[in-house]
């Protein structure tokens, strides 16, 4: 029994190993740091709490805050609702190659995310395709100027980036759902529409709650998009935790702040699954 | 009865592709009939139970539930419920939501849908079940969740995929007896499909025999066994053993055919004409050849043949009798009457059997 055991964790050692070291410990340094003070090129090693009260009494780092987790939940809607259709046609219209299909939906994915984030500046800036295009139409008369450097840039680019990662688990949620069950809930008097709600979807909803946590948790802590794509009005907290850790050169309340939006996002995401098993429950 | 069809297939038909599924069903059910689709796999049997749920169109011909056609009717309208085969119980719901599934625009408040459900969880004999997940219930309880769930509806006609072919044998033979007093019970018409032909005897009123897509026989239980109308009727429903035998004549209602094995036997005309010299199966049950182990007096409508390769079934033994002249062994069932444990027969013992004559059914040959 015991040595049964001690097989396990030595087959586990491992990966316990790259956790502890790859998760584990950086956790555990962003902590400490967060405690410490930067004095110009050094840390004053003691505990203190100021950077937790610079971050609650500076409105901006809140403010900010915020602003990315709401823009992230635009980016997280709007890509689940744009992935489910998707999802939905390969799972249950496509009959053949549904691997084919899968593959093609990773293709931009086979390129590097800047140029990907890059892309998107060439169709939404002021000489870009869109505005090129409309204005060779004669729809235009002048370049639309909102379609770049402002929040909204910022929530199409991200979620076209991250669109493979909620088509994905929403396939797979959807092809797992058995067909008889479909079958049933017409048999059982249901038409398309309320088949869809009342079985399709409760049934697809693990795989929707993955894609949502997928690209909520990562899209929150961006910067790369928001410095490109925008602008001032469209900085998020990725950013302002970047120039700490660079040129304001405030590694400690870059740490504190990192935690704040680590917790802030946690508490985000039990209440968003707290509340979709809620739905769940509401629709049995 | 008869003059009152529930289900009336019209010269129905459906192909998927190159393959006719089903080929010009025309035949009515009962209202009130348990009525069986038996057949092998391929034989057209679900098409046609799919056809009448809904989720197939027929390619020509047209299906009429209660003397509506249901063409343009999609299945959440039609007055029929189905009995999946997996029994595709909502995994997402409780087993008083998947009964109360069908019901939400039944009109019922609350109240009378709860006692609803409490009737119906009675009569299903789950009573406590209410609050048990679709993954706590066993295979039998399933079974009995996608029955309530469909009967609740009261729908015109139950129809049932396969019902029984997912459950071990014990339960599926207290599964048959409670599917029968529950549909006289109800009062429903029920329609099963079924591959298992002992399944299709036990329970129905009716049986259509299917093979290729096409229906070659309709009738009770009974008929089916004892006066198939089709060497496939005859093979399929139970065993049989086939003689080669040609019509010498037919007069004073006997009719006189020269066989193989069997030398010439003589035996009353049935409604079917058969002409001078046609070719027919001469036919019989295992059952009703008795095999006696001493030369027989009367060497009449006797056999003489060896045991060969034998099987001991508990209730029965099956014996297979090489008979001299004949390729193929004549299959023998035997009541295991006497309490003994040395009912295998030797194997090369002198085997004598015996038939009456009124236990042969005549097939055409083609």
């Amino acid at each position: 029994m015991k040595s049964e055991s001690l097989r396990g964790y030595s087959l586990l050692s491992p990966t316990l190993l790259a956790m502890v070291l790859g998760l584990a410990m950086p956790l555990v340094v962003l902590i400490t740091l967060s405690f410490w003070i930067q004095d110009y090129l050094d840390f004053i090693r003691t505990f203190s709490l100021k950077n937790y009260t610079d971050f609650f009494q500076k409105p901006i780092y809140i403010k900010i805050l915020f602003k990315s987790i709401r823009m992230s939940g635009l980016v997280t809607i709007a890509t689940v609702l744009l992935a489910y259709p998707m999802a939905y046609f390969i799972a249950f219209r496509v009959k053949h190659n549904k691997l084919v299909w899968l593959i093609l939906i990773t293709v931009p994915f086979w390129t590097s995310y800047l140029l990907r984030v890059f892309a998107w500046k060439i169709m939404l800036g002021y000489n870009g395709v869109i505005n090129s295009g409309l204005l060779s139409l004669g729809i235009l008369s002048e370049p639309l100027e909102f379609l770049l450097y402002n929040p909204t840039s910022v929530v199409i680019t991200l979620a076209h980036a991250w669109a493979a990662f909620a088509i994905l688990p929403i396939y797979v949620s959807l092809e797992k759902i058995d067909r008889s069950l479909l079958e049933a809930s017409r048999d059982l008097g249901e038409n398309v529409f309320m088949t869809f709600m009342r079985v399709t979807l409760p049934l697809s909803l693990p795989g929707v709650i993955a894609a949502s946590l997928l690209v909520f948790i990562p899209t929150v802590g961006d910067y790369v998009t928001p410095a490109l794509v925008g602008g001032p009005r469209g900085i998020m907290i990725g950013n302002i935790i970047q120039s700490m850790f660079g040129k304001a050169l405030n590694w400690p309340l870059g740490a504190a702040i990192s935690v704040m939006s680590m917790i802030t996002v946690t508490l985000m995401v039990c209440l968003f699954i707290w509340g979709t098993h809620n739905f769940r429950k509401r629709v049995a | 009865m008869s003059q009152d069809p529930i289900i009336s297939f019209q010269n129905v038909s459906k192909s998927f592709g190159e393959v006719k599924a089903v080929d010009g069903a025309n035949f009515e059910i009962n209202r009130g009939e348990f009525f069986a689709l038996l057949g092998p796999s391929g034989c057209g049997k679900t098409t046609l139970l799919r056809m009448v749920a809904g989720f197939e169109t027929p390619n020509s011909g047209e299906v009429y539930i209660d003397g509506q056609p249901m063409s343009a009717t999609p299945p959440n309208h039609r007055p029929v419920n189905m009995v999946f085969q997996n029994y595709a119980i909502f995994p997402h719901m409780d087993v008083r939501g998947n009964i109360a599934f069908g019901m939400r625009k039944s009109g019922l408040s609350k109240s009378e849908l709860d006692k609803r459900i409490d009737e119906t969880l009675e009569l299903i004999k789950l009573q406590g079940y209410g609050k048990r997940g679709a993954d706590e219930l066993s295979g039998g309880q399933r079974q009995r969740v996608a029955l309530a769930r469909a009967l609740i509806k009261h729908p015109k006609v139950l129809l049932l995929d396969e019902p029984l072919g997912a459950l071990d044998k014990k339960l599926r033979e207290q599964m048959q007896i409670e599917l029968r007093q529950l549909q006289q019970q109800v009062g429903i018409t029920f329609l099963f499909v079924t591959h298992d032909q002992e399944e299709a005897l036990t329970l129905s009123d009716r049986i259509a025999v299917m093979t290729e897509g096409h229906v070659k026989e309709i009738a009770s239980p009974a008929q089916l066994y004892e006066n198939p109308k089709s060497r496939f009727v005859a093979d399929f429903i139970g065993s049989m053993n086939f003689f080669q035998g040609e019509v010498i004549d037919l007069n004073n209602k006997q009719l006189s055919i020269s066989t193989d094995v069997l030398g010439e036997i003589s035996v009353p005309a049935s409604d079917s004409d058969y002409a001078s010299k046609s070719p027919v199966w001469v036919a019989i049950r295992p059952e009703k050849l008795q095999p006696v182990f001493s030369a027989p007096d009367d060497s009449s409508n006797v056999i003489e043949g060896e045991i060969g390769p034998s099987a001991y079934l508990g209730d029965r033994s099956h014996f297979y009798v090489h008979i001299e002249k004949r390729e193929e062994p004549v299959l023998v069932a035997l009541q295991n009457l006497e309490r003994s444990s040395d009912l295998h027969r030797n194997p090369f013992q002198k085997v004598w059997l015996k038939w009456s004559n009124a236990s042969l059914v005549v097939l055409p040959r083609n």
